[in-house]
């Protein structure tokens, strides 16, 4: 059992891996749902898989019968996918945004943020001829 | 009433957000509720910092479950600095969101979403708790993803896109190191993992989920190989914006380092202090070269946030007494400068027309006072004596002397050089130089009231004066920062806090 779940985890971070290098960002997106999922299975494994019985606490007792299924990963990974819904639910909406204001879904075509003429240096001084202003500009 | 200031710093921004949000269709009246809440905030963490002075650390356990099974949450030394430098650049950039372009930002959910964040990064100080941290990241991280985009400028959807999908898979490695440290040590209560962690059998597995742990806070507080997200996304947010990201988002991830690695991992300290230290230097120089290159007032300062993280993680390198203490005093002078150059470059933006330098000129003729006021935080930020920041670095590299760690303290010296060249850089071209004749006449943009010169203008000075406070009256800020180091380096005390005299020992169930 444990390395049927081992397995799946080595291929769901293996198949994330993969679809978060591509430029297509929806692809990006799936990669880290694919990545969520594993991350949750590994917290599920952590906690040690095996226990069948209910973990339910017998009146008066304050530990659990022994052979309880560990509750702790299972809130955990609850917590995990519900943030993790909101924040894909969040990076789809941001992507289709993104779609309509660049008409593409490469990340190659969304250069806005870092485009070069925000960063140029500065004009140089008139006085240090106009020539060599005006090489700076097609240079750029 | 030492657990409700417990729960203060992180209640009062939960309610501003449901307030804010059910105003949503009143601007005027969600700025009001803002500006009351982030008062108010200051206030209760002022309180709470006056009880751990007097009483020692605040421990509390939410729902009075018995210590390692609930949410506790603690409050040191370091956490409630942090909280209240938080609820300062809270006041701060509350006023300054009044400025230019409030009703804008108002409108398009400014208010909700920046006291979420507060209440996000309040809860990231306070927590005892290594999944609630994870909880806590995610609340600051949404919200700062709708901060980031809030103008919905092209600009903005790319640099938003950068910077989601980044912390994205950062905060999902945060996760899984979780879900790892659990398996080993049976626990996600800090004091209980760091009194269990030494006693693990599997000390090659802890350390790979310490390092997964390592490179989740590194790309939250953009260090050497991880940083690539914040020169790209931080620029393009409006400057309110820009100036709580930069105050707050990376000194989270640098808190989590230090507590985490004093804490929990300090007995690991051989492998991870040469790790850090390394990541250290290459975050200064990297930083620092960038900064140097660019000339776009924005990204010179967002270069320059890479480049501090290094300093701050000097103090988890060395782990001394000293070195630890001045990395605490070095983010706290960190956020309070660094969110002035932010809100001065607001500012020069107002009045200059431009963020480019190249399109910047004669401000100095123009504004004298905001040439005045950029000078203090910039001198600061390079370390010129007597300004805050120079007490800062002053600590950091003796106790890297100290050390005899000769590398980091010579290229922490190397890099306060080249950060006064950045700054004079932006001196020369914004304020000194003549106005580009090219340029758009420097008039004063439409809509700069008396009222929005007032709010822009009010945080600024209140910021100098901090800055100037810490230069000028630096003992009892040293004197604490001392307080807060060895606090974090006691760990028995921590854990004897949180735990009480004899620990309940977990179920085998869960080992």
């Amino acid at each position: 059992m444990e390395a049927a779940l081992a397995l799946t985890i080595g291929l769901l971070v293996a198949a994330a891996a993969y679809l978060l290098l591509a430029r297509d960002l929806p692809r990006a997106l799936l990669g880290f749902v694919l990545l969520g999922t594993g991350v949750n299975l590994a917290i599920f494994a952590a906690g040690r898989v095996g226990g069948m019985v209910p973990p339910l606490v017998d009146p008066g007792a304050s530990v659990l019968v022994a052979g309880a299924g560990n509750p702790l990963p299972q809130a955990l990974i609850l917590t995990a996918i519900v943030i993790g819904f909101g924040l894909a639910a969040f990076a789809l909406v941001l992507v289709m945004r993104a779609h309509a204001a660049f008409g593409s879904v490469s990340a190659e075509e969304m250069d806005e943020a870092e485009r070069p003429d925000h960063a140029g240096p500065p004009a140089v001084p008139a006085a240090a001829g106009a020539g060599q202003s005006a090489a700076r500009k097609e240079a750029a | 009433m030492r657990q409700f200031l417990l729960v203060a710093p992180i209640l009062v921004p939960l309610l501003a957000t449901a307030l804010t949000a059910l105003l949503w269709s009143r601007p005027a009246g969600q700025r009001l509720v803002g500006l009351a809440a982030a008062l108010l905030m200051l206030a209760a963490t002022l309180a709470l910092l006056a009880e751990v002075l007097s009483g020692g650390m605040v421990v509390g356990q939410m729902g009075n479950w018995p210590a390692p099974f609930g949410i506790t949450l603690v409050v040191d030394h370091l956490s409630a600095a942090m909280l209240v430098i938080t609820g300062l650049m809270g006041l701060a950039v509350a006023i300054y969101a009044m400025g230019p372009g409030a009703q804008e930002r108002d409108r398009a959910g400014f208010q909700p979403l920046f006291h979420a964040l507060l209440m996000g990064v309040a809860g990231a100080f306070s927590t005892g708790d290594l999944f609630n941290l994870y909880v806590w990241f995610e609340v600051m991280l949404i919200a700062s993803f709708g901060l980031l985009v809030l103008d919905r400028t092209r600009e903005q959807l790319d640099g938003g896109i950068r910077y989601v999908m980044l912390n994205l898979v950062g905060t999902t490695v945060f996760l899984l190191s979780v879900g790892l440290l659990y398996g080993l040590t049976g626990t996600l209560n800090l004091a209980d993992m760091a009194r269990v962690a030494p006693t693990v059998e599997n000390q090659g597995a802890l350390a790979a989920a310490a390092v997964l742990l390592l490179v989740s806070f590194g790309a939250k507080s953009a260090v050497f190989p991880l940083f690539n997200w914040l020169p790209a996304s931080y620029h393009t947010a409006s400057m309110p914006v820009a100036a709580i990201f930069a105050a707050l988002l990376t000194k989270v991830g640098v808190y989590a380092i230090i507590r985490i690695f004093t804490l929990v991992f300090a007995h690991d300290h051989a492998l991870f202090g040469p790790i850090i230290g390394a990541v250290a230097i290459a975050t200064m120089v990297v930083g620092v070269l960038g900064a140097a290159a660019h000339y776009d007032v924005r990204r010179i300062l967002s270069f320059h946030i890479i480049s501090q993280i290094g300093y701050m993680l000097v103090g988890v390198a060395l782990m001394t007494p000293l070195a630890i203490a001045g990395s605490v005093l070095y983010v706290i002078h960190h956020i309070v400068v660094k969110a002035n150059l932010f809100l001065v470059a607001g500012a020069m933006r107002q009045m200059g027309g431009s963020f480019a330098l190249a399109r910047l000129g004669g401000l100095w003729a123009t504004a004298p006072l905001l040439g005045l006021l950029f000078l203090i935080p910039a001198l600061s930020l390079a370390g010129i004596p007597p300004l805050s920041g120079f007490w800062g670095k002053l600590v950091v590299i003796r106790a890297g002397l100290e050390a005899e760690a000769f590398v980091l303290a010579g290229v922490a010296l190397a890099v306060g050089l080249l950060t006064l060249y950045s700054m004079i850089k932006i001196w020369n071209e914004a304020f000194w130089k003549a106005a580009p004749e090219a340029a758009p006449e420097a008039a004063p943009a439409p809509g700069w009231t008396r009222g929005e010169r007032l709010a822009t203008f009010a945080p600024i000075v209140l910021l100098c004066g901090v800055t100037l406070a810490i230069g000028f009256w630096t003992e009892p800020f040293a004197a604490f920062s001392l307080a807060a180091a060895e606090a974090l380096l006691d760990r028995d005390a921590y854990i004897a806090a949180v735990l009480g005299p004899n620990p309940l020992q977990l179920a085998e169930t869960a080992r």
